[in-house]
């Protein structure tokens, strides 16, 4: 098996600090979309390398920082 | 709940030599002294039966005799996961700096009464427990939380720990900490929150307590009666443990008896036995069931065809989509309306969230209003489609599992009263939502934000 480093990157949502303004679903709607109060419900963490860059978008237009992008552990 | 609540039929019995490897009357271990004395044990009841702490077997690391012999046990949780406890103490051993160990006992779950006896009963085998753990993880600290409304146990805890200051029997200081005694609290990153200054309530995770908890430091928290369990397996080893319960499931538990059983109270018994002979315990049941909640207010409906043959391991019930939980079995009789007792478990699990994330702030108390309407009003198909849709986006959803037991304990109550659900869509409330419940929910209002500290 190759050695590489994972590029595969997932979203890492905090649902305390999360306040349901619901840029992310807007922005990035392939994966995310919201509930009826306007909270988030995450359909799939994991990024396809396609989506990457808008969900680099969504990570940075939510205002109080609760979406963030991680690379996946293997 | 007192000591006398554990089966009346018991009669105190003169004490025998001094060998706690004996199981008491019933199979008990745990309890054994309770039911050979009739009393609470004290140091000296305490050392008498189980004699002074094998603390040489506990030290840390990988070559730990202790964590082997929980390994080797198959020991698991007894606070509601059923995580295997030698790999949590192997975990936060191998965690870098000294560690911590909290031992919670702030049972919140409602229907549970559990750990409150054990406490009451043999506290010292609890505190045994937290020593040898201690021990094994490399802890120089430990922490012992309890609910503060519960004073008399404090009292005594209290009085427990001063006696073995006296006698030197611990090699880690052990405090005690009267926790705010809200349902969320006894968490265990809350508890994590709350010894490090702040509120008790969950907290986001990662990082976990094993790797980051009090004090960032590697943190054990095991449930009481999992280190009370640890304090006799560092005794009498692993063989000795698995003479009870089932080769998938070691060793006896204690479980919390209610509803129409004939007489509710906390028994030790095997793990693994059938649901219907851990009833049995209680005297069976008092009257024809239609369901056994199994879990508690965390945990899930099943009716009672199913539940009572279903072995109690955390394997089989899964197959049914239930877990052991902290070991309530509530027994609910078919004259009893199962929609108006889950109506009233789901207000109070909206009521008693953290207030932190979105699904427990508007979807858990839109669920419990649903449920309401179901129960003691009017919902047609439209509603309970509603109801549905609403019951599956908690789970999953929030910092720590509150929306996913909430959403369980919904979903399993519309799979286990289908029947009744079809009725009251049809025709409203049935005539039993005006008996009294089976089920004792406790009332009060949501926390304000000032009581979480």
């Amino acid at each position: 098996m190759a050695i590489t480093r994972s590029t595969e990157l997932s979203l890492r949502l905090d649902r305390i600090a999360c306040e349901g303004h619901g840029a992310c679903a807007e922005l990035l709607p392939e994966l995310l979309s919201l509930d009826e109060w306007g909270y988030p419900v995450v359909h799939s963490a994991a990024v396809p390398p396609g989506l990457a860059a808008h969900a680099r978008r969504a990570v940075a237009a939510c205002p109080v920082l609760a979406l963030r992008l991680e690379r996946s552990r293997p | 709940m007192t000591a006398e609540s554990v089966h009346e039929s018991t009669r105190p019995m003169p004490a025998v030599p001094a060998d706690g490897s004996q199981p008491g009357p019933h199979g008990t271990r745990l309890l054994s002294g309770w039911f050979t004395t009739g009393r609470a044990a004290d140091l000296a009841d305490h050392l008498d039966r189980y004699g002074p702490l094998p603390l040489d077997r506990a030290h840390r690391g990988h070559a730990s005799p202790l964590i082997h012999a929980v390994d080797q046990a198959g020991l698991t949780g007894r606070g509601g996961a059923a995580f295997p406890t030698a790999r949590k103490l192997q975990a936060v051993a191998d965690g870098r700096g000294a560690a911590v160990v909290v031992a919670n006992a702030m049972e919140s779950e409602p229907a549970s009464a559990k750990d409150a006896t054990l406490l009451q009963l043999a506290p010292h085998l609890v505190l045994d427990g937290i020593a040898l753990a201690a021990q094994a993880v490399g802890a120089r600290e430990a922490h012992l939380c309890v609910a503060r409304t519960r004073q008399q146990q404090a009292r005594e805890l209290h009085a427990a720990l001063a006696e073995r200051e006296r006698h030197r029997v611990d090699p880690v200081p052990v405090r005690l900490h009267e926790l705010p005694h809200h349902y969320v609290s006894s968490e265990e990153s809350a508890l994590v929150r709350w010894l490090n200054g702040g509120d008790a309530r969950p907290m986001s995770t990662p990082p976990r307590p094993f790797e980051k908890g009090v004090g960032k430091r590697p943190t054990l928290i095991d449930n009481v009666e999992t280190l009370a369990h640890l304090a006799l397996i560092a005794r009498y080893g692993p063989a000795w443990y698995r003479e009870a319960g089932a080769p998938d499931a070691p060793g006896t538990t204690l479980v919390t008896l209610g509803g129409a059983v004939r007489h509710p109270g906390v028994y030790e018994a095997p793990m693994g036995a059938p649901l219907g002979r851990l009833l049995a315990h209680g005297g069976g049941p008092s009257e024809p069931l239609a369901a056994v909640l199994v879990g508690g207010f965390f945990g899930s409906w099943l009716p009672a065809n199913e539940a009572l043959p279903t072995r109690f391991t955390k394997q089989d019930l899964a197959a049914l989509g239930a877990g052991p939980g902290a070991g309530v079995l509530v027994a609910l009789p078919q004259r009893a309306c199962g929609l108006a007792e889950t109506a009233s478990v789901l207000a109070f699990l909206a009521r008693n969230g953290a207030q932190q994330c979105g699904p427990c702030r508007f979807g858990l108390p839109a669920v419990g209003e649903d449920f309401a309407a179901l129960a003691f009003g009017r919902l047609d198909v439209d509603g309970l489609r509603r109801l549905e849709h609403r019951v599956g986006l908690l789970a999953g959803r929030g910092a720590c599992r509150h929306p996913d037991g909430a959403s369980r304990f919904a979903a399993t109550a519309l799979r286990a009263f289908a029947a009744d659900v079809e009725r009251h869509l049809h025709h409203g409330p049935c005539p039993a939502v005006h008996q009294p419940p089976v089920l004792h929910v406790p009332t009060g209002s949501v926390p304000g934000a000032d009581e979480w500290r």
